[in-house]
């Protein structure tokens, strides 16, 4: 099945245009050989379907448009344009290549639309299948914010054909999740299973990861280990942690929902939960049940810590899936422009755009319910329990938000990649239909970037705090684009059991061993070591061993945090501490209007209160490992401007952006380190030569602010100058005003 | 890490013992001047501050002729605000006695906040209001009192006076050479009384003929050099609009003196003259006699515009950026209020003439002429901008100052009428933000050159703060002749003066010096951002936690220590292979190095 369109694949196209722009075209023969041998360097399992030559990419070099001839392939991982100039052989672009891609490389599961150009006009395609003419240019604009330009019109109409339609069915057309690549490319690849991930990455998948976590954050609860099956439920992950009140009856009740799963334990004692709700509403038989199975586990959660909880349904508050996905999809246009026109033209209405979108406000509301999470955790040392109907999307954003602003080891590396598959792939965020990477119809309407939501969340964290966090800008960037390269089980699949199910199911009769899929985490698969050094933030403040000292102490060091004055707080009676009896008794009024508990009176006062906890947090001395709380007011939020202006040369900075900043004290660092190496060889060499790294890298002047996933191409570049109506129209009796001496007006 | 105060004041953390700064140093003096003369410091208790973050607030204030403060010590920590007495642009009284017996009044402030109190007041007593006393030292010059510069008399190890020179800046940018003179025709100022006395013009005008061709422009402005390429010989030369009126007057002296600018550089043939104005602007000048050059009479030159609004426009534009950040924010149309204001816009304005002036330079080769009507305002900022983009000289903490003293100061940026200082007439339309613009651009290109300047985020602050502050002579005045008829120099201190005292305090510690390199900003809204750290500094949910320049200083610190290691690291090596004992094979490598910054 996957070569019905394929046909074509490998077979040598014949240019039917001989141009008069690149004279080596003239000699029609050699051409073809060399076309021939030109295919990417496959990837294992990696087949190619078809191709077409020569066909030409547009690309904007220093704000010029220029156009490269080459050959377009379609394989069955991605879209491959090979262009018959010699590779750059720039070291700097070289130090940051992607393993798998390069820069002409799409994988098919990073494609987000085609566009079909037909003369002056350009069609969104939805088929492959187009009634009268074929367009001459295909435009793909991809899900990492590339936009590709390649022209059809010099090849042969046949070819051009063929690489259409097979471009558009293998990136458009439903599929079968083992037409996903990292099926193909499992199969044939050996996993190093003790090397996978250089800085380690707690999995999860094992029961001794979950006590090891239990027993770190020093929770008082009990780890389930007997859904290895998944007899308990088919959505909750093989090894999880819950109230130790909870019975081994009522795990069975309601195939997983409305059990409180643990996150994460305060060092007061007081924890996290979450849960995917039961349907409370429902006027049926089964709502009674439901209401007393939710009362009793709300009282297993209360008894883990002060007898009490507060609980949080997220849909009620925070945005749906569906509206991140509407604003996402309007916010990213705004990245991909065609040209340098509607780059200045969009530049008149930006921030007003920007706002209308409603992408960093909802980012904002994220960060604010985290806040109003900590909150409750760090001030009240009340249990929390969030919920949503499935308790994998919005919990997964907050849960993680909340252990990040807290924890100093989820902003390590390891920690971090931890926390993903703690909270996230255990967590059973449905990544397949949240990404739709298999193009299903029927899963249109579960398409959400819930995770790249995330990732925002943790940059503008990052962006506050840069000293608190050891990954880099880079890192999430590039942990954003792997989403969408589809090699790795991360992100491949809709939860545990569906990895296992499918992975069972390779295991029938003639497969050798469990197929291989690599996790994103061994980043060896797409970088080599030197590249991923730039996932590491030079200005971490690592922790000092006299710090770490007083970690191992029964009372670590945030404690101080309780002292802070609670009477200034507002709380409604409802949401007070107290005893059991008490507390179910108005858990059962709350039970009958929808919402639990509120932990506030109202949105406003919620917000009041949390400001004030910021504040209060806020005048005390900052400590990287230490809670942050990262500030919401309007300016605070920034666009991620690596991740959407990097392929944007218009927006480049030439010899600037931050990595002027991370360049400086890396050259210093570098200089020490290898300093440090000489002395260590000097004892069996007497000659050295100490330039080394600081020698090698290129000077930061001759870098951009999108390094390291653009790099400028000539070093006599040309200022971006804004063309076109450079202002709306002042209509203003004071802009006609003379500037001197004109007394009568204002 | 000490954390000094709730606060509502930046003051009150720049002035706890720990950072020495500005504010504790004129404290000592401050405290001086109201022994000398008591009449000059009054202090009222019980007066409420009504503070727009932290509610009303009970203490009591302080007026000196430099300052006003105002202390609770109820609060823990206790709260501080103190502010030079400069920084007022109004005093008004806001309402009527209350039936508490209380009367409140507002001051407006020039560096984006307002201030609100009150306090007991019985009518028909005979005792002032301590805000009556606000309203005099607030307004020396409306009140015929000395403005506080002339008090103050902190000695200081530099005296910043002597930060410029205009022969040492000439020489330094290669002056004067075979095509460029340096003229002191305008000695005793009368080719043109707001320009300074040392001027460059092309080497083939005599000083006769530029007499004539002042005639020609307006305010007697000529066009002069302010700086040339190193390389290619291309200038930037500034001026005022042409004296065209109406019937398209010429003059055969303009004609040549723009001739004789263009021939000054053999790379090119031709002469780009940027008119910072719109062109219907540039038109309406006409009707006044001024307007534009006309490319007829102007062989070889280009005439752009460059669509930079007046000064009204951008006084307009602030006034409502401050409705918008001050005091609250509203969260969820933050960007589109902020995009109303059209304050950035302005700033993307001004950086886009500025980035085409040196493009045109660097790039194109090309002599440029820039001016806008007088020359004072848009021309000052666009050729600053343009020379720090072309010429890293600037970007160091002393090149700054002299692009200041040069371009702003000398040049004859009106500061006295722009900002109003000591003076009670608020609705002035002389005044506006240029500068501030100015400073905001600049603080826009550190922003996207975080390593290409010497100076940091906390030196443009403390510029903007003593531009208002009337405690050094610097931005007093109108003209250089202005600033020596009052003796400025002997009779007041410069800011350079305090600011070279403590440069560590303004360092940038991750500065590179990228010597000759060219800057070109991204003029993009994308890559512009409203200034948080200067105009929405007095709320407290938006300030970091650590005063900036702290946070400046542990860096520098920090990279101290690893240039420190670098070096021990480097004479440890050297003295290895000085000696390089075979004995010590396989001895374990000298003391562990911690990398992590």
């Amino acid at each position: 099945m996957l070569s019905t369109l394929g046909g074509g694949g490998g077979k040598p196209a014949k240019p039917s245009f001989v141009s008069y722009v690149t004279p080596e075209e003239i000699n029609q023969t050699e051409k073809e050989c060399s076309r021939k041998e030109k295919h990417p360097d496959l990837l294992p399992g990696e087949v190619i379907f078809c191709s077409a030559g020569p066909v030409l990419k547009s690309i904007k070099d220093d704000l010029f448009q220029r156009v490269v001839y080459g050959t377009l392939l379609c394989t069955n991982f991605r879209v491959s344009f090979i262009s018959d100039e010699a590779p750059s052989d720039e070291e700097a672009a070289q130090l940051f290549k992607n393993k798998l891609y390069g820069e002409n490389d799409i994988p098919l599961t990073c494609v987000d639309h085609i566009y079909g150009g037909f003369d002056d006009k350009k069609k969104l395609i939805i088929s492959g299948f187009v009634k009268n003419k074929y367009p001459s240019k295909i435009i793909v604009c991809c899900k990492d914010l590339r936009l590709f330009h390649f022209s059809l019109a010099y090849a042969k109409e046949e070819d051009a054909k063929k690489i259409f339609q097979g471009i558009v069915y293998h990136c458009l057309e439903p599929k079968s999740l083992k037409c996903v690549f990292a099926f193909s490319y499992g199969e044939k690849t050996l996993l190093n299973k003790e090397n996978q991930t250089k800085p380690k990455t707690v999995m999860f998948d094992t029961s001794e990861d979950w006590a090891q976590e239990i027993k770190r954050t020093k929770g008082n609860c009990k780890l389930i280990s007997n859904n290895a099956d998944f007899s308990i439920s088919a959505k909750l992950p093989q090894f999880f942690i819950v109230p130790t009140h909870v019975t081994q009856e009522d795990l069975t009740k309601f195939d997983g929902k409305g059990i409180p799963i643990w996150c994460w334990s305060h060092h007061s004692g007081c924890a996290l939960f979450k849960t995917a709700s039961l349907p409370l509403m429902q006027e049926d038989a089964s709502s009674q049940l439901y209401k007393s199975y939710m009362e009793g586990m709300l009282n297993a959660v209360a008894q883990t810590h002060l007898y009490s909880v507060k609980t949080e349904e997220l849909s009620d508050s925070l945005p749906t899936v569906q509206d991140i996905q509407q604003s996402y999809s309007k916010f990213k246009q705004f990245f991909l422009l065609d040209n340098t026109n509607d780059f200045w033209m969009t530049d008149v209405k930006w921030f007003s755009s920007l706002e209308g979108s409603c992408w960093l406000d909802i980012i904002r509301q994220c960060l604010a319910k985290a806040v109003e999470v900590v909150e409750c955790l760090e001030k009240e040392n009340t249990n929390v329990l969030i919920m949503e109907e499935e308790g994998s999307d919005l919990c997964c954003v907050i849960s993680s938000l909340v252990q990040l602003m807290f924890d100093p080891y989820y902003r390590t590396l390891g920690g971090f990649q931890s926390l993903i598959q703690k909270e996230w792939v255990m967590g059973g965020h449905r990544f397949l239909d949240r990404c739709n990477h298999l193009h299903l119809k029927d899963k249109e309407q579960s398409q959400a970037p819930v995770f790249l939501l995330f990732l925002e969340s943790v940059w503008q964290l990052q962006q506050q705090y840069p000293p608190a966090f050891q990954f880099s800008e880079t890192y999430l960037t590039v942990l954003s684009d792997s989403i969408d390269v589809s090699v790795f089980s991360t992100f491949l699949f809709n939860s545990p059991h569906h990895m296992a199910s499918i992975a069972k199911a390779m295991l029938e009769p003639g497969q050798r061993s469990p197929v291989n899929w690599p996790t994103v985490w061994d980043w060896s698969v797409q970088f080599d070591s030197r590249a991923q050094d730039f996932f590491i933030n030079p200005l971490y403040m690592e922790r000092s061993r006299q710090d770490k000292a007083p970690r191992k102490m029964p009372r670590p060091k945030h404690q101080r945090h309780q002292s802070l004055p609670s009477s200034a707080f507002k709380f409604s009676p409802s949401a007070k501490k107290g005893f059991l009896k008490d507390e179910t008794d108005s858990l059962k009024k709350m039970l009958r209007v929808k919402r639990l508990s509120r932990w506030m009176n109202s949105p406003d006062s919620a917000q009041a209160s949390t400001r004030e906890f910021f504040v209060a947090w806020q005048r005390r001395p900052l400590d990287y490992h230490g809670l942050l709380l990262p500030c919401l007011e309007g300016p605070t939020l920034r666009l991620w401007s690596q991740r959407y202006l990097r392929w944007i040369p218009e927006a480049q900075i030439f010899g600037g952006g931050s990595i002027t900043i991370l360049k400086k004290l890396a050259d210093l660092l570098a200089e020490v380190q290898d300093l440090r190496g000489n002395l260590d060889r000097q004892a069996c060499r007497a000659d050295f030569n100490h330039q080394g790294v600081v020698a090698r890298a290129k000077s930061s002047i001759q870098l951009s602010s999108a390094f390291p996933f653009t790099m400028p191409r000539s070093r006599s570049f040309k200022p971006a100058i804004p063309i076109g109506p450079l202002h709306s129209l002042i209509t203003d009796s004071l802009a006609d005003q003379e500037d001197e001496e004109n007394l009568g007006i204002v | 890490m000490e954390k000094s105060g709730s606060a509502d004041s930046l003051g009150s953390k720049r002035s706890s013992s720990r950072q020495p700064s500005v504010d504790s140093l004129t404290r000592y003096r401050c405290v001086t001047v109201t022994c000398v003369s008591l009449c000059h410091g009054v202090a009222a208790s019980d007066v409420t501050y009504i503070c727009p973050f932290l509610g009303a607030i009970r203490g009591s204030l302080t007026v000196t002729n430099y300052r006003l403060f105002f202390k609770c010590l109820d609060k823990d920590p206790a709260f501080v605000l103190d502010l030079p007495v400069g920084v007022i642009s109004r005093v008004e009284k806001i309402g009527a006695i209350s039936a508490q017996g209380e009367v409140s009044f507002g001051l407006v402030c020039k560096d984006i906040r307002n201030l609100r109190f009150a306090h007991r007041y019985q009518e028909g007593s005979l005792k002032k209001s301590i805000f009556e006393l606000v309203n005099k030292f607030a307004f020396p010059v409306s009140n015929a009192l000395r403005m506080f510069a002339f008090e103050y008399g902190q000695p200081f190890p530099e005296n910043g006076w002597k930060v410029y020179d205009p022969l040492a800046e000439y020489k330094r940018q290669g002056l004067p050479n075979e095509s460029w003179r340096i003229t002191k025709a305008n000695e005793h100022y009368d080719v043109c009384e707001t320009y300074p006395a040392t001027l460059v013009v092309p080497a083939n005008i005599p000083d006769e003929e530029l007499k004539r061709v002042a005639a020609f422009r307006a305010k007697g402005r000529i066009p002069v050099l302010s700086w040339i390429h190193p390389e290619t010989q291309a200038t930037v030369t500034r001026c005022s609009q042409p004296m065209v009126g109406v019937n398209g007057k010429r003059s055969k002296e303009d004609e040549k003196h723009l001739q004789a600018i263009m021939d000054a550089n053999a790379q090119s043939h031709k002469l780009f003259i940027f008119d910072a104005r719109p062109p219907v602007n540039a038109a309406a000048n006409k009707m006044k006699g001024g307007g534009f050059e006309s490319e007829d009479a102007y062989q070889n030159a280009e005439l752009v515009f460059l669509d930079i609004h007046n000064i009204h426009v951008m006084r307009e534009s602030l006034r409502k950026l401050k409705e918008v950040v001050y005091p609250n924010i509203e969260e969820s149309h933050w960007l589109s209020n902020l995009e109303s204001t059209h304050w950035l816009e302005h700033i993307k304005l001004i950086l886009a003439g500025a980035l085409r002036i040196a493009d045109k330079v660097e790039s194109g080769k090309t002599s440029v002429v820039v001016h806008c009507s007088d020359g004072w305002d848009r021309t000052a900022q666009l050729s600053s901008l343009a020379m720090l983009m072309l010429d890293g000289f600037y970007r160091t903490l002393r090149g700054f100052q002299v692009l200041v003293e040069k371009e702003w100061l000398s040049f004859g940026h009106r500061f006295q009428l722009r900002i109003g200082h000591g003076d009670r007439n608020h609705t002035d339309a002389d005044r506006s933000p240029v500068f501030l613009q100015f400073i905001d651009c600049v603080w826009q290109m550190t922003r996207q050159f975080p390593a290409a300047f010497e100076f940091n985020e906390f030196f443009l602050i403390t510029i903007l703060d003593h531009l208002y502050s009337c405690l050094f002579g610097t931005f007093l005045c109108n003209s250089e002749q202005q600033r020596l008829e009052e003796d400025l120099p002997k009779r007041t201190v410069s800011l350079w003066s305090y600011i070279n005292s403590q440069h560590e305090e303004f360092t940038n510690p991750l500065y590179v010096d990228y010597a000759n390199h060219v800057l070109y900003p991204v003029v993009s809204m994308r890559h512009l951002e409203l200034w948080v750290g200067y105009y929405i500094r007095w709320n407290p949910r938006m300030r970091p936690q650590e005063p900036l320049h702290q946070h400046y200083r542990e860096l520098l610190a920090k990279r101290a220590e690893l240039q420190r290691k670098v070096e021990e690291l480097q004479r440890e090596v050297a003295g290895r292979v000085a000696v390089a004992p075979p004995e010590k094979a396989g001895s374990p490598a000298g003391s562990p190095v911690q990398t992590c910054v």
